[in-house]
This record gives C-alpha cells, sequence and structure tokens, in this order.
C-alpha cells in the first residue's frame, strides 16, 4: 500500500506510451489497430486512477507527493532559491480529476473508434487523443503551479490540433476550423497571461510554488476541534518526514515518495479513546516553519499574522496580494473554462470532431479552471473582493450563455453554449465559497455533457448516414459505382461537407422524429437533457441545487452580495437550460421528420452507443449515489439514499485537500423552486415547440411568434448577442490596423527607408566623400591603396551591378577605422 | 598567469580555422567535373569535430568555479598590456556549446542549398563558414579586451561575403547595410575599450575587473551622464547593435531575408548573441553603477522591442521577414532579462540566448526547406502544405511551439525565469514584467498566424499539391533541432547548474551598485 502513490507516474506514462506509438507507427497499425492502443491505454490510466482511488480510501486519505522517475527536478536555479520541481500530488481533489478525466477519456475512446471509422487521418486522431490525456493528467497530477501550467498549455495545443484536425476540409472549411483553433488558443494564451502574472506574484510572495510541500497536509476546516493533542504528537515525526521528502531526489527510492505519513496508527487510537468520533481525525501542520510550508500553507499563516509582502520598492498587506493573484486566476480560469469575456473560442471549438467536443470542449479540458480555483481554494477563500467578482463573472456566463442557447439551430452550438452556461455554473460556486459543490457539479457536468455530446455526435452521424441512403433512393447524386462500396468510402461522413455542404446535419432543422428511428440514442439523450435541466433525481438535480443551495446560504447567511447575485442568475440560467434543452429534444427527436435525411436516419453502430448508455447510467445515479445532501427529506427518499449511500460523502472526500469544501445543509424551498422553474420551462418549451410545430430551415422559429417581442429575443440569441462582431471591431481590427502601420508605415517606410536610407545613407556618403578626398591623396597613401584594391577586388569578385556603392561605404569606413585605431594608440605606444 | 600547454580552448578555437585553411587546398572540382563532394564533408567533419570539442570542453567543465577555466594566456603586445588570452566561464560555455551545434546544422542543411549550385564556389562558401564560426568562438572565449575587439569584426567578414554573394536578390544592399550598421556601433565600443585598457594599464578583463572591485580602478560615476556611463553607453550602442535592440533593429530584416538560409540560422543562432552576450560580459562586471542607472532605460527599449516586434511581425507577408523580426521580440527579453540584473533575469537570459538560437535557428532552416521547394518567401503561395508534407509539418509544429514559449519545451522556461525575475528585480519590478508577459500573448498570435496561413488550410495552389518529401539530411537536422528543444524544455537544470555559480558571482558584485543607485 505505502508504495500505491507511485502508481500515478504510470497514469502519464501509459498514455504517453500510447501516444509515441501512434506517433510513429500509427498509419502502419491500421485503424484497428491504432483505435485499440490509444483506447487501451485510456482504459489502463482509469484503471491506475482507480487504484490510486482506493489507495487514497485505505490510507485514511493520506495525500502523497510523488517525484516521477527519470526526470531530475526541473527548473532549478541554486544562487536564486528557485526550485520547481517535476512532482505529483495524490490527493482527494487529484483523484477525482484523474477517474473523471481518464473515466469519461476511456468511454470517448471507445466511441471515438466507431465515430471516426473512416477518416483518412484515423491513428492521428488517437494521438492527439493520447497526447491530450497526457497533458491533461499533468496539469491535475501537478504538485505546483507551474507543472499544471504545463498541462495547461498542453491541453490548450492538443485542442488547437483537435479542433483544426480537418483543417485541410474544401470549399473554405478548412479555413474555418484552423481559424477556430487559431482563436481558441490565442484567446486561452489571453488567460495564460493572467495564470503568469499569478505565477510570479506567488513565487515572489511564497518563495515557492508548490501547493504542498512533502509532509505537509491541506488545513481542513470542518472539523476544526479535537485534533490538537493529536498534532502536537507526531509534531516530530511529520517533521522528519518533511524534510526527508525535500532532500535531493537523488536520494533514491524513499524520497522519491514522500507520503504524508501523519502516523497512521496514532490517529487510529485517537479515535479509540474519544469513542465514537466520525470521520477522520486531522493533523495540522504547526510544527513545519512557514518558509517550509507550501503557498496554501503560507498563505494561511500571513493572513493570521497579517503578514505585509514585501515587493522592494512597496510591500502590500497580504490579502491585497491574494486578491492580485486570484484576479490574474480569475483571468487564467475566464480562458480556459469559457467565462466572460474570453468564453468566444468555445462555440468555434466545435469545428472539431465531435468526440473531442464531448472530451475536451464538455467534459475535462475546460473545467480545468475550475479545477484550480479550487485547488487554490485558500486564496480564493481570503479573497473576498475576487470572490465577488468571480461570483458575478460566473453568474452572469451562466445566464448569458444559457440565452444564446435559446436561439441556436446548430446541435452542437446549443451544446457549446450550454456548456459555457454549465462552466459558469460551477465558476459563481467558486465565487461564493462552495467549493465542493463546483467540483460536485464539474464531475455530473462530465457526465451528462459528454453524454450530450456523444449523443449529437450519433444524431449527425444518423442524420449522414441517411442523407446518403436518401441520395441513392432518390437517385441523384452519387448513383454509380456499387452503391454498398459508397456508404463505406463515404458513409462516416466527415467529407460530407465537401460533397454537399447545402446539406447541414447538424442543423437541427434538418432533424424531427428521430426518437423512433434511433432509440437508444434518443434514450440516453432524454436522461442527459433531464440530467443537465435539473429534474430530480438526476445527476444535475443534486450538484445544481447544492450550488443554488450555497448561493443562497452565502447571501442570507454570510451576508455576501456575489451569494445574491449568483443565487438571482443561476436560477434564471436554470430555467433557460430547461428551455433549450427540451426545445433541441423536441426539434431532433419528436415530431415528424422535416427531410429525407432524417428519414432514413438510422441507429450507430454498438461502439458508439456503448459508451452512451454508460454515460446515461452515470448521469441517472451519478448525483445521490455520490453525495446526497443531509435533510433532503422526501427528495432522498425520507433518508433511505442517505442510508445507502452515505451523506456528504464526495464533500467529505474532498475535504482532505480541499480547505475549505463544506457541505451545504439541503434547502427543500430552493429545490422545490427551481423543480418548478425547470419542469414550467420544460412545459413551456412543449407548448412552443412541441406537437410538429418545430421550425424548418424555411420557416420562422416558432418562438419568434410564441413570446411578446420574440422576434427581437430571438434574433439577439440567434446572433449570439454580437459578442465576435463587437470584439472584431474593439480589439481584432485595431489590432490589425495598427499592426499594419506598425509594419508598413512607421517600420519600413519611414524608418527603414526614409530614416536609414535618406537621412543616414545620404548623410553619411556626403560626410565620407568630403573627408576621404583630402587623405586620400595624403598621409596614408598606401592603406588607403591597399582597401581601394580589396574593395575592387570584392567589386569584382561580387560581379556588382552598382560598383560605386560598395566601394563608397568600405573605403570611407575602414579609413575611418583605421584613423581612429592609429590616433588612439600612437600616444600609447608612445608611453 | 602565462602557461605553454595547450588549452581544450585553443583547440576548440582553432579547429574551425584549420579546416578552412585545409578546404582553401582542396580542388574546386570533383572527378566528375561537378563540385567536390569532399568539400562540404570535410567542412562538416570539422564542424562536427568541433561540435564533439565543446561538448568535452562542457563535460569537464566545472560549474562550481566562479572563475575562468581552460585558461590559454599568452604574450601578445606585451607593452600595452595585450595577450593572447582565453578562457571559458559560466556565461560563455553553453554559448561555445551552442556555436558548436548550430555550426555542423547549418553546414548540413547548406548541402542541398540550390543557391550554391547556382552561384558555384563552394568550397569560398564552406571556408567562410568555417572562418565565421572560428570568430564567433574567439568571441566567446577572449578574455582580453583588445583581442575580443578583433574576434567581433572578423566575424563580420565572413557574414558580409556570405549574404553577399550567396543572397537573395538584394543582397549587396543588405550585405553592405549589415557591415556598415555594426561597424558604426563597434567604433563607439572601441574608442571605449581604448580609453579602458589605457586606463587600466591593461587590456586583461579579469584583471579589470579585478581593479574594478578592489577600488584600485574607478570609472567614475555621477549620474547617466558621467564618465562611466558613456563607457558604458560605447559598449552598450555597439551590442545593441548586434542584438539589436529598438529601435536599432533595421538592419536585420534586410540581413535575414536576403541571407542564404545557413546565414540566417548562424545570425539568428549565434550572431545576434554576440551582443546579449558582449553586455553580460563587459557591461555589467565593468560599468555596475551605470548598468544600474541604465538599467530601466534599457529594460524599458527591451520592453517596447518585445511587443513592438511581435505586432511588426504579424503583418508580414513575406515568412522569413515574420521570423526576423520575431527574433526583435525575442531578444527583447533576452535583454529585460539581463538588465533585471538578479540570478533569475541573467540566467534565464543566458538559457534564452541558447533557446532563440535553437527554435528561431529551426524556423529559419523550415523557411529554407519551403523555399527550395516553392522558391518564395511569401505566406500566401502557401496553405495546407501539412497535409502534402506530413512529416514536415508535425516537425514545424514543435519547433513553432518551442519559439511560442508552449510550457515543456525550451522557450518557455527561458521567458519564465526571465519574467520571474524581472517581475522581481529590484530595478524593474511589476510593470516591466506585466507588458513583457503581453508579449507572450502577442507570440501566440503572429507565430499560430504563421503556422495556419502555411500549413493548414485546404492545398490551393497547384504547386503545392506535390512537393517533395524531407530530405533524410533535413529530417536529420530538425530533428536535431527538436531533441535540444525537449531536452532543455523538459530537464533545464544542467544548462542553469552550468552558469549559476559564475552569474551569481556576477550579480553579487552588482550588489553594492545596486545599493548605492538604486537608494540614491
Amino acid at each position: 500500500m505505502e508504495n500505491y502513490p507511485q502508481l500515478v507516474t504510470l497514469i502519464i506514462f501509459i498514455p504517453l506510451i500510447g501516444f509515441i506509438l501512434n506517433l510513429f507507427f500509427g498509419k502502419r497499425l491500421g485503424e484497428r489497430w491504432s483505435g485499440l492502443l490509444g483506447t487501451t491505454a485510456a482504459v489502463l490510466s482509469f484503471g491506475v486512477a482507480l487504484l490510486l482511488w482506493s489507495y487514497l480510501i485505505n490510507s485514511g486519505y493520506e495525500a502523497a507527493v510523488v517525484n516521477p522517475p527519470f526526470l531530475d527536478g526541473w527548473i532549478r536555479i541554486g544562487s536564486a532559491n528557485v526550485e520547481i520541481p517535476w512532482q505529483m500530488r495524490v490527493d482527494t481533489l487529484s483523484v477525482t480529476m484523474m477517474l473523471v478525466v481518464t473515466g469519461v477519456g476511456s468511454l470517448i475512446h471507445i466511441y471515438a473508434t466507431g465515430y471516426m471509422h473512416g477518416d483518412e487521418r484515423f491513428s492521428r486522431f488517437f494521438t492527439y487523443l493520447n497526447l491530450f490525456l497526457v497533458f491533461m493528467l499533468i496539469l491535475v497530477t501537478g504538485n505546483n503551479f507551474v507543472m499544471m501550467f504545463v498541462g495547461w498549455e498542453g491541453v490548450g495545443l492538443c485542442s488547437f490540433l483537435l479542433i483544426g484536425f480537418w483543417f485541410d476540409k474544401k470549399n473554405g472549411l478548412g479555413w474555418k476550423n484552423s481559424n477556430a483553433a487559431r482563436k481558441a488558443m490565442i484567446a486561452n494564451r489571453v488567460g495564460d497571461f493572467g495564470i503568469l502574472m499569478a505565477i510570479f506574484l506567488i513565487f515572489w510572495t511564497f518563495g515557492t510554488v508548490d501547493y504542498f510541500r512533502p509532509g505537509e497536509i491541506a488545513n481542513v476546516h470542518l472539523s476544526e476541534g479535537g485534533h490538537g493533542e493529536v498534532a502536537e504528537g507526531h509534531g516530530e515525526a511529520v517533521a522528519a518526514e518533511g524534510e526527508h521528502g525535500e532532500a535531493a531526489p537523488a536520494e533514491g527510492d524513499h524520497s522519491e515518495a514522500a507520503p504524508v505519513e501523519s502516523d497512521h496508527s496514532e490517529a487510529v487510537t485517537a479515535e479509540d479513546d474519544h469513542g465514537a468520533v466520525t470521520g477522520p481525525v486531522y493533523v495540522n501542520n504547526d510544527h513545519i516553519e512557514t518558509s517550509q510550508l507550501g503557498v496554501f500553507g503560507q498563505a494561511e499563516r500571513m493572513v493570521e499574522e497579517h503578514h505585509e509582502v514585501d515587493f522592494g520598492p512597496f510591500s502590500l498587506p497580504i490579502e491585497t496580494v491574494l486578491v492580485l493573484i486570484t484576479l490574474f486566476m480569475l483571468l487564467g480560469a475566464a480562458g480556459k473554462s469559457a467565462q466572460i469575456p474570453l468564453f468566444v473560442w468555445l462555440p468555434d471549438a466545435m469545428a472539431g470532431p465531435t468526440p473531442v467536443s464531448a472530451l475536451i470542449h464538455a467534459a475535462t479540458m475546460v473545467t480545468a479552471g475550475v479545477y484550480m480555483m479550487v485547488r487554490s481554494n485558500v486564496f480564493f477563500y481570503n479573497a473576498e473582493l475576487t470572490s465577488l467578482i468571480v461570483a458575478i463573472v460566473g453568474a452572469t456566463t451562466a445566464i448569458m450563455a444559457g440565452f444564446v442557447a435559446l436561439g441556436q439551430w446548430d446541435i452542437k452550438r446549443v451544446l457549446a453554449y450550454s456548456t459555457v452556461s454549465q462552466l459558469g455554473f460551477m465558476v459563481a460556486a467558486v465565487g461564493v465559497g462552495a467549493y465542493g459543490a463546483a467540483m460536485f457539479h464539474l464531475v455530473t457536468h462530465a457526465f451528462f455533457k459528454a453524454l450530450l455530446f456523444l449523443g449529437s455526435g450519433s444524431v449527425i452521424h444518423g442524420v449522414e448516414h441517411g442523407h446518403h441512403s436518401a441520395l441513392e433512393r432518390s437517385g441523384h447524386g452519387h448513383g454509380h459505382g456499387d452503391s454498398h462500396d459508397h456508404v463505406d468510402d463515404h458513409g462516416h461522413g466527415h467529407d460530407e461537407h465537401e460533397e454537399d455542404h447545402a446539406f447541414d446535419p447538424q442543423d437541427m432543422r434538418n432533424m424531427g422524429g428521430l426518437a423512433r428511428r434511433m432509440p437508444l440514442t434518443y434514450i440516453t439523450y432524454l436522461i442527459g437533457t433531464l440530467a443537465l435541466a435539473g429534474i430530480w433525481p438526476f445527476a444535475g438535480f443534486w450538484s445544481k441545487d447544492e450550488i443554488l443551495a450555497d448561493s443562497w446560504l452565502a447571501g442570507i447567511v454570510d451576508n455576501k452580495l456575489g451569494g445574491f447575485i449568483a443565487f438571482a442568475l443561476l436560477l434564471a440560467a436554470a430555467g433557460f437550460t430547461a428551455f433549450y434543452m427540451w426545445r433541441q429534444l423536441e426539434i431532433v427527436f419528436y415530431g415528424q421528420p422535416r427531410t429525407e435525411a432524417a428519414d432514413h436516419a438510422s441507429e450507430s453502430s454498438p461502439s458508439m452507443v456503448i459508451p452512451l448508455v454508460v454515460l446515461a447510467v452515470l448521469s441517472l445515479v451519478g448525483g445521490f449515489v455520490m453525495n446526497v445532501p443531509s435533510g433532503a427529506g422526501a427528495f432522498s427518499v425520507f433518508g433511505v439514499f442517505n442510508d445507502v449511500f452515505g451523506t456528504h460523502k464526495f464533500t467529505d472526500w474532498l475535504a482532505h485537500s480541499v480547505s475549505h469544501a463544506h457541505a451545504a445543509e439541503f434547502q427543500p424551498g430552493i429545490a422545490i423552486v427551481s423543480l418548478v422553474l425547470a419542469l414550467g420551462a420544460i412545459f413551456l418549451a412543449r407548448s412552443i415547440y412541441g406537437r410538429g410545430k418545430s421550425a424548418g430551415v424555411e420557416t420562422r422559429d416558432p418562438f419568434v411568434d410564441a413570446v411578446p417581442s420574440g422576434g427581437t429575443l430571438f434574433g439577439l440569441a440567434n446572433a449570439r448577442l454580437y459578442w465576435d462582431e463587437t470584439y472584431f471591431r474593439l480589439f481584432e481590427n485595431p489590432f490589425n490596423k495598427i499592426s499594419q502601420f506598425l509594419a508598413d508605415t512607421l517600420d519600413w517606410r519611414f524608418w527603414h527607408d526614409y530614416f536609414h536610407e535618406t537621412v543616414i545613407g545620404k548623410g553619411f556618403n556626403g560626410i565620407a566623400s568630403l573627408l576621404s578626398n583630402p587623405i586620400d591623396l595624403g598621409i596614408i597613401d598606401g592603406i588607403v591603396n591597399g582597401v581601394g584594391n580589396l574593395a575592387r577586388w570584392i567589386a569584382g569578385r561580387l560581379r556588382l551591378v552598382q560598383t560605386g556603392y560598395v566601394r563608397t561605404y568600405a573605403i570611407s569606413l575602414m579609413l575611418g577605422v583605421v584613423l581612429v585605431i592609429v590616433i588612439l594608440l600612437l600616444p600609447m605606444l608612445q608611453r | 598567469m602565462v602557461s605553454s600547454a595547450i588549452s581544450l580552448s585553443t583547440v576548440v578555437l582553432f579547429l574551425p580555422l584549420i579546416g578552412m585553411f585545409i578546404l582553401l587546398f582542396l580542388r574546386s572540382e570533383g572527378k566528375d567535373g561537378h563540385g567536390n563532394e569532399n568539400i562540404k564533408w570535410t567542412a562538416f567533419g570539422f564542424s562536427v569535430a568541433t561540435f564533439i570539442a565543446t561538448l568535452i570542453m562542457w563535460a569537464t567543465f566545472n560549474p562550481a568555479e566562479t572563475g575562468l577555466q581552460f585558461v590559454q594566456k599568452l604574450d601578445w603586445i606585451p607593452s600595452i598590456g595585450i595577450s593572447f588570452y582565453l578562457g571559458v566561464d559560466g556565461i560563455s560555455i553553453l554559448l561555445i556549446v551552442l556555436t558548436g551545434f548550430i555550426m555542423p546544422v547549418a553546414i548540413l542543411s547548406s548541402f542541398r542549398a540550390h543557391v550554391i549550385h547556382e552561384r558555384g564556389r563552394e568550397k569560398l562558401y564552406y571556408a567562410f563558414m568555417l572562418l565565421l564560426e572560428f570568430a564567433m568562438l574567439g568571441v566567446f572565449m577572449a578574455q582580453d579586451l583588445f583581442m575580443f575587439y578583433i574576434f567581433w569584426e572578423v566575424t563580420l567578414v565572413p557574414m558580409y561575403f556570405l549574404i553577399g554573394i550567396w543572397g537573395a536578390e538584394r543582397r549587396i544592399y543588405a550585405a553592405v547595410k549589415f557591415f556598415l550598421y555594426t561597424m558604426a556601433g563597434s567604433i563607439l565600443m572601441l574608442l571605449a575599450i581604448l580609453y579602458v585598457g589605457i586606463q587600466a594599464q591593461t587590456f586583461s578583463v579579469p584583471d579589470i575587473v579585478a581593479g574594478i572591485q578592489s577600488g584600485a580602478l574607478v570609472f567614475p560615476f555621477s549620474g547617466i551622464f558621467s564618465t562611466q556611463s558613456f563607457l558604458f553607453l560605447g559598449f552598450l550602442i555597439a551590442f545593441a547593435i548586434k542584438v539589436p535592440i529598438w529601435p536599432l533593429h533595421s538592419w536585420l530584416p534586410d540581413a535575414h531575408v536576403q541571407a542564404p538560409t545557413a546565414g540566417s540560422v548562424i545570425l539568428a543562432g549565434v550572431l545576434l548573441k554576440l551582443g546579449t552576450y558582449g553586455i553580460v560580459r563587459f557591461c555589467l562586471p565593468l560599468f555596475p553603477e551605470a548598468t544600474v542607472a541604465w538599467a530601466p532605460f534599457v529594460a524599458t527599449l527591451a520592453v517596447i522591442g518585445i511587443i513592438y516586434g511581435a505586432w511588426v511581425s504579424y503583418a508580414q507577408t513575406d515568412v522569413k521577414k515574420l521570423v526576423a523580426y520575431s527574433s526583435v521580440s525575442h531578444l527583447g527579453f533576452v535583454v529585460l532579462g539581463i538588465f533585471a540584473l538578479n540570478n533569475q533575469g541573467i540566467q534565464g537570459a543566458i538559457l534564452q540566448m541558447v533557446n532563440h538560437g535553437i527554435s528561431t535557428g529551426g524556423l529559419f532552416l523550415l523557411v529554407g526547406m519551403l523555399y527550395e521547394r516553392r522558391h518564395t518567401k511569401d505566406i500566401a503561395a502557401y496553405g495546407g502544405i501539412w497535409k502534402v508534407m506530413p512529416v514536415f509539418g508535425g516537425l514545424s509544429l514543435v519547433i513553432t511551439m518551442s519559439s511560442m514559449g508552449l510550457p515543456g519545451l525550451n522557450g518557455f522556461v527561458g521567458e519564465f525565469v526571465i519574467l520571474m525575475g524581472t517581475f522581481g528585480s529590484e530595478v524593474l519590478g511589476f510593470f516591466f514584467a506585466l507588458f513583457a508577459t503581453l508579449g507572450v500573448i502577442l507570440a501566440a498570435v503572429y507565430m499560430l498566424y504563421m503556422y495556419q496561413k502555411v500549413f493548414m488550410g485546404e492545398v490551393t495552389h497547384e504547386e503545392n499539391k506535390h512537393l517533395e518529401p524531407l530530405h533524410w539530411q533535413e529530417t536529420t537536422v530538425l530533428v536535431a533541432m527538436i531533441v535540444v528543444i525537449l531536452w532543455i524544455g523538459l530537464q533545464p537544470a544542467p544548462f542553469f547548474a552550468a552558469m549559476d555559480s559564475t552569474v551569481n558571482h556576477v550579480v553579487q558584485n552588482l550588489g553594492p551598485a545596486i545599493t548605492s543607485v538604486v537608494m540614491k
């Protein structure tokens, strides 16, 4: 058991090996083996994550710090006390992320073997997917901010590669795809600027960027009392362990993993003494010197001491520094987790293949910002101003994106805005201090949003199939040749646009009535919809409700303005969510097919459907199995859920690494309100779009006529609130214009041509000819002749066109130098 | 101090020169009437031998030592204190290895350059390459101001001819401009060198530095316009032109665009670093007070250069010019790091010199390979190259990302440490770091623009549909670059270790100056 944390190295190396093998041999392996290789790597990683999970449970949640083999530190500058190691942390938070990333990742790998079938760059796709896993796992396992940043930008690169996966499509689509890829990476870079600044601030404030030092534990504020004695008891033991862990990693086996040995046996004894102590006994870090702590431990001490941080020319109170750090972090999170003002890249990112949208742009990568903020909960907790801003940003994003989703016709675009909106929920949760709820929603959202994206992929696939068989039956299009072969070549449809770009298989108006044609996809999609809409007892109900309850409590109990704002906006956003999801369901699955393609759609292959079923089960039970709150009354079937699955299991689990993860009391009133609201929204959506009233490509959206001033509202939502256009006007266009001006006018025509050619060039020529004539004939004739000959020789060699040019320059210059040397050396030689 | 045993530094220095002389005795034409194959392989062999020698030097280098190693000191003109004085320390060791590495890459990449076959004079070309290597190594190893100056000037000659004979259409203009511009700066440096030498009665750098530290030698300082400051500026302007620090960059796009591929690789890879190296080697220890006093000013120019270079780069339509301007931006980081005047800043700057040599050298190789196939540098002429040449596209991506500073690759480590140093610097601080970090965003803007326009999108130009795949020599040089990119990105510790004690020594010696000038 002791060496179990070492396995965390494998969780990165396995996909790395998959990446390398697929990179070099993927093409030769062929579709089947290449896909199998990539998928196996993902599944094995998931197995490792499970082992780490069981390790944590069996070891009493002992966090461990692991130095990977082969790598000897990373950025190390001895004289400046900079020590940034490659170091990984196994604790409940990182293992949660590992489980989500590799678990959902595995399912999506399986799905992709079906979805990408027939693509000319099949093995490349799996190469990228495995690389993504590598970076995502570096991001979540790293024990310091810089290592997190490696993963952070690495997943950004993978996102770039995968959004631009079909960079070579015809009819301008290739450019569109690669533009989307570039946009994503640049928007993320703006965020990364924030992360970098945050890291610099952190380093100069704390002298380190490590989350926790080996031997240190996260301070937990769940159960404060009754552990002082225990802590004192093993102070020394822990300190020794800590020192040991910090010793040079070269020392060998032992220092490679320095699990927090907070003397487990002693903790057990403590339990015995007190009789029925529920929950684990925590040890604090009182015995460790402040400078030896990681950043969070130091931050807490400094806040207690009202420390002033000295930055040389000025000093700031620690609270102010934390506000600055967290604000810069928020910028980074806004980039990666698609919040206002940087979310604009995410909807465009849907240009990538659908499994990518599910894995990277819904379930995992985009949650990295939330992960980072939860990881830094100590900072955010102590930065009230930032928390307020975070709450506002998150809640505003949630409602804004929810509104935009109302007016979209592209099946994936609805889901994309929905993702932005749900990420807003998580971010707002961080803002109101509900770190546990944020993570809870992150996990459940990974289930149902991955499910919905994969479902939409299945729908697109089915419609493309239908489009092809419809074309073939009606005899136009590609009637030539063996029709069976044809389906094999093109049936999987990623070249669809190239052949017939008039038909858009992602446009929901081309669908309708798919429930009967794709029953499994339909049922799973329905489950995903209900989960996302927050209907009891689906996963989304529990996590969303916890966020709402926490916001409410933050407002009422703690008197936080952010709590009220978040509660109001999120509640409205929840209503939007239910509405746009049901609208989608109506347009896609119910009613009559509106096109031939939809009419001939068929269910997808098992490799695609099985992941859907698994995710559907998780979306159904994930919420109450993981984290039933206390006092949920009828909602937990009068305590049956609590008895079977335990209460606040997930929050308690997180609390071992997230200092401020607190479990909120269930708020029946809020649950009822949000449930009624969601059901009402569904009812409304059904009455507007139901019974075959859904729009076709030619007709208006029924919303326009059903709601007062619906035309304006729908127009705004449909135009995505003109964000892109505004950004183009405010930033992109001026940036390009200035760039042009700087490059052409200022740098080239003025500085390069006018100033250098005219002012300096001509001026120099004039002076040179003035000076060189008398001297040329005078004092040092020989040298001049020599130089002149040299110049002539050069000129001859080069077969110069403009003979006089070089000579004038070279002579005058050489002369000048020689002259200066001689004049200056003469007095020295005489001395 | 005068020793007669031949030091490794002498071997490293003269290997390329010996190679050059041997080349001159080879027949220009082979038996088949075409060029003599032996010429290029001899040149390559000597550059590889030099590279191995530099590696041995690094392996036997003692990182704990603050002073000079591999010292070779012979009297030259004893009457005025000029000596043949070679030595290596933590500041120069990595740059010497970089030179050793870049040269074989540049030479190997020239083998298939059609411009050499077209214009002929293959022997002369490779002779100039080796002469250039000799001079650059001399600059990095010279410990005598006078000797340094001579090597500094000698580097100009082969580069002048490389651009002038084997360059593009406006090669003469570019070569002359390159020559004159650098020369103009050098004259000021020469004056300063002579003044320092006369005052100190010696040109030996370690002796002068020792004199300054002991107080035996004083260059009076009373503000940004005083004797010491003028001397400082004399050196700085020469170096600033070479780097180039904004706004003295006007020669760079011309030189890069007109130079043959290998010329650009060497120019970006090593030659520009002569300037930044010079600042660390001479400005900081010789004129500490002036350095501190001028640091915010120079750092401001550096930050302007970072942003300006990136911004201008984005609007370029010529891919080589784009890369050239990106150098202005990247070297801005290096200069900024140096003038942070702390360990992080300077060590990051030295590492970033190496990184820039690899990444930007690599970018010029890529451009050269494209040029060999399509004979154009116009970005609009490309598009979709990744599909046509998948391996090339992948390798290019790594080099592009390295230049963009993707964490895990080399560029990030340098930039990160520089910015960290700037942030915590006693003379610069928060706002310098803030604005310089904006350059990180801009780097993504122009680099991704280039990558997308060249490699992504659909193949629209008929000429691009069938391009020759990479030759093994091309793959070799790119893979060699990428190995270093990954190595520094993942394990930079040995690189920092090599320079740590020397740089720390420099920083410690700046301490009193920082205290006295900043407090005032």
